[in-house]
């Protein structure tokens, strides 16, 4: 149980900067996941935690402790790998107590915390295999387990799930929840993938070039994207973003795009706009819906829409169709809509939608 | 597919007679010398040469095995072939170990150190054993197992490296990092995940060094003499002026064979592994 504290943090390899200045403070018992696309720095920073990488400037403190030096034994943490790294020279058992052992436990005592950690993911009867004979699953548990039976201050993962495939990636993010609920540790957990992120995290620290982007609760992140790139990054199917021009007008705002003035909703806050500032207006699937009432309701937008593409899911279908000439979709109920060329009215929420300065692409 | 699959079973089916055909051909090949070696060493000297041979002798002897190993003192070559190879062996292979891992992981001298490595294969033994003779000579290696020792050391230690940081380089890098941040020292997670996991290569390696020692010649004439001479020199004696010592020759050749067939049968399991270089799975 510890907080982290990173001030400053810079890492070069040779001429490349993986990190360029990050200062996070991760609150004891928190939940936080890092998160970016490739390259963004996000695993160089959890592995400069770790004491696996140097950083090149900048402190890392853990439980009040500046750790910089320290070696990753002494740091009293705990790594989850992407590749599970276990060691296949070694039984299950072995492989989970190996760090225990390490560190000098007698032998009753590992056997004993290697016996808790196995019950707790139900890996017992494992216990005498050996890494190749589990299957990809099977690996991801022990490699946990083998991280919690030495009962760190913190855990570290990195892309623990991406091996698997898609159901027991589900199964294995449900358990990995269940695991902080359980023990409530500080973890930082790094990923790719924005689902992972949005579904574990108490904050998500979204990464970019060696950048924090934004960092937050979730559905703070996902609500009140501070640029297009966290609001293209965070939701699936992804934000449509149209170009157009503010409109102000006393004290009303509107968005003008190519053939329609889109209001905005009274009261929605916009600092240091002029009129006609190019802007780009951020709707996503869910922020649109069929209209079912005679007049649309205050804050929102009606539009005849033609249907473009249609992709249906199940229960919900994804229809596109372009507004003002650019490409939008729409998340609908499936039998709100049958088939492409069909024309509907769509209601667009003003009140959720995002608007952001086309020219530094930041939330207005 | 169903017309497909006949035409492809004949196929497979023709294929036998010529691998068995080949396979034989190879096999006489590599075999037929080693059954001439035997059969010589056990003939009665005027058996060697007649026409037509003697396919096996009528009265098999073991002469010219009592006289390569005692007359020629082929025993103490044997016993120092020994001694210098295994010792060599182990040092290359522990120094070959450290090294490749070094270069591996640490990536130390960059590319050039690894590659100045392998560039001592490139030198020609014969452009270096008069300087080496000359100074073993001066600091009194000459005629010395440990001279021996060195020199083989030196001279199999490349090879031992490159094989080994192949089979480093492959080896994933988070197995050792798992360890690091599981507690252990940097020394540690070396010895106890990176070795035990590279034990198939070492073994590799190991053998490879091995069997260029014992069959290694040229320096072992020059660099001993009375005392620490190996094997391979022994061989000099069966050739004078009067004939050669075909009987001796052949049995002194087929002594020298047995630990390194050994050798190949203990590490068969490892070897295998080990030359599939860095293929290890989780």
């Amino acid at each position: 149980m510890a907080e982290v504290r990173i001030t400053g943090l810079h890492k070069r390899y040779g001429a490349f900067h993986a990190v360029r200045g990050i200062d996070l403070h991760i609150r004891d018992g928190e939940f936080t996941v890092l998160v970016g696309p490739s390259g963004c720095g996000k695993s160089t920073l959890l592995r400069t935690i770790a004491g696996l990488e140097e950083s090149s400037q900048g402190t890392i403190e853990i439980g009040g402790e500046v750790v910089n030096d320290f070696r990753p034994r002494d740091r009293d943490v705990a790594m989850v790998f992407q590749d599970y790294a276990l060691y296949p020279h070694m039984s299950v058992a072995k492989n989970i107590g190996f760090g225990l052992k390490a560190r000098k436990m007698p032998k009753p005592e590992v056997e004993m915390r290697v016996a808790e950690a196995a019950r707790m993911l139900g890996i017992t009867p494992l216990l005498g295999r050996f890494p190749r004979q589990l299957s990809g699953g099977q690996r991801q548990r022990v490699a946990i387990g083998r991280a919690i039976v030495r009962n760190p201050r913190i855990f570290l993962f990195d892309e623990p799930l991406s091996n698997l495939d898609a159901q027991l990636r589900d199964e294995m993010r449900g358990e990995i929840k269940r695991l902080h609920q359980d023990i409530a540790t500080t973890m930082i957990y790094v990923t790719h993938d924005q689902i992972e992120a949005m579904t574990l995290a108490d904050r998500i620290v979204l990464m970019r070039d060696g950048l924090i982007e934004q960092q937050g609760a979730p559905l703070e992140l996902f609500e009140r994207p501070a640029s297009t790139f966290v609001a293209g990054f965070l939701g699936s199917p992804r934000m449509s973003f149209l170009p157009g021009t503010l409109a102000l007008e006393g004290s009303t705002a509107a968005i003008r795009l190519a053939d329609a003035l889109l209001p905005l909703a009274p009261g929605r806050g916009l600092q240091d706009v002029a009129d006609g500032q190019k802007v780009l207006l951020g709707l996503r699937p869910e922020h649109l819906t069929r209209a079912h009432t005679a007049t649309p309701a205050q804050g929102t937008f009606r539009y005849e829409a033609t249907i473009d593409l249609l992709q249906p899911t199940g229960s919900r279908s994804y229809a596109t169709f372009r507004l003002a000439g650019a490409p939008v979709m729409a998340e609908l109920q499936a039998h709100d809509v049958s088939r492409p060329g069909e024309k509907l009215a769509i209601d667009i929420n003003m009140k959720r939608a995002s608007i952001f300065d086309a020219t530094t692409e930041r939330a207005l | 597919m169903a017309a497909v699959a006949p035409a492809r079973r004949r196929k497979r089916r023709s294929l036998p007679i010529g691998r068995i055909l080949l396979l034989g051909f190879f096999l006489v090949f590599v075999l037929w010398p080693l059954y001439w070696m035997f059969n010589t060493s056990i003939k009665p000297s005027d058996d060697y040469l007649t026409v037509p041979p003697v396919w096996f002798p009528a009265e098999p002897t073991l002469v010219h095995y009592e006289a390569a190993l005692f007359t020629y003192r082929g025993l103490d070559g044997l016993i120092n072939s020994l001694i210098i190879s295994l010792s060599a062996t182990v040092l290359s292979a522990l120094f070959g170990t450290l090294m490749a891992y070094s270069l591996a992981r640490y990536n130390t001298g960059g590319r050039h150190l690894s590659f100045w490595v392998l560039s001592q294969r490139f030198l020609p033994p014969i452009g270096i054993v008069l300087p080496v003779f000359l100074i073993y000579r001066g600091v009194g290696l000459y005629d010395t197992h440990i001279g021996l020792i060195i020199a083989y050391t030196v001279f199999t230690l490349p090879v031992s490296v490159w094989m080994m940081f192949a089979y480093f380089r492959g080896m994933p890098k988070s197995m050792e990092e798992a360890a690091l941040v599981d507690g252990c020292t940097r020394w540690e997670a070396f010895w106890r995940v990176a070795v035990p996991l590279a034990a198939p290569g070492i073994v590799a390696a190991a053998v490879f060094a091995f069997i260029a020692c014992w069959t290694e010649f040229f320096f072992a004439l020059i660099l001993t003499s009375r005392t620490a001479f190996t094997l391979p020199t022994v061989f000099r004696a069966f050739i004078g002026f009067q004939g050669a010592q075909y009987g001796e020759a052949a049995a002194l050749a087929i002594v020298s064979l047995v630990p390194s067939i050994a050798l190949g049968v203990l590490a068969q399991r490892h070897l295998v592994r080990g030359l599939t270089l860095g293929a290890v799975r989780g």
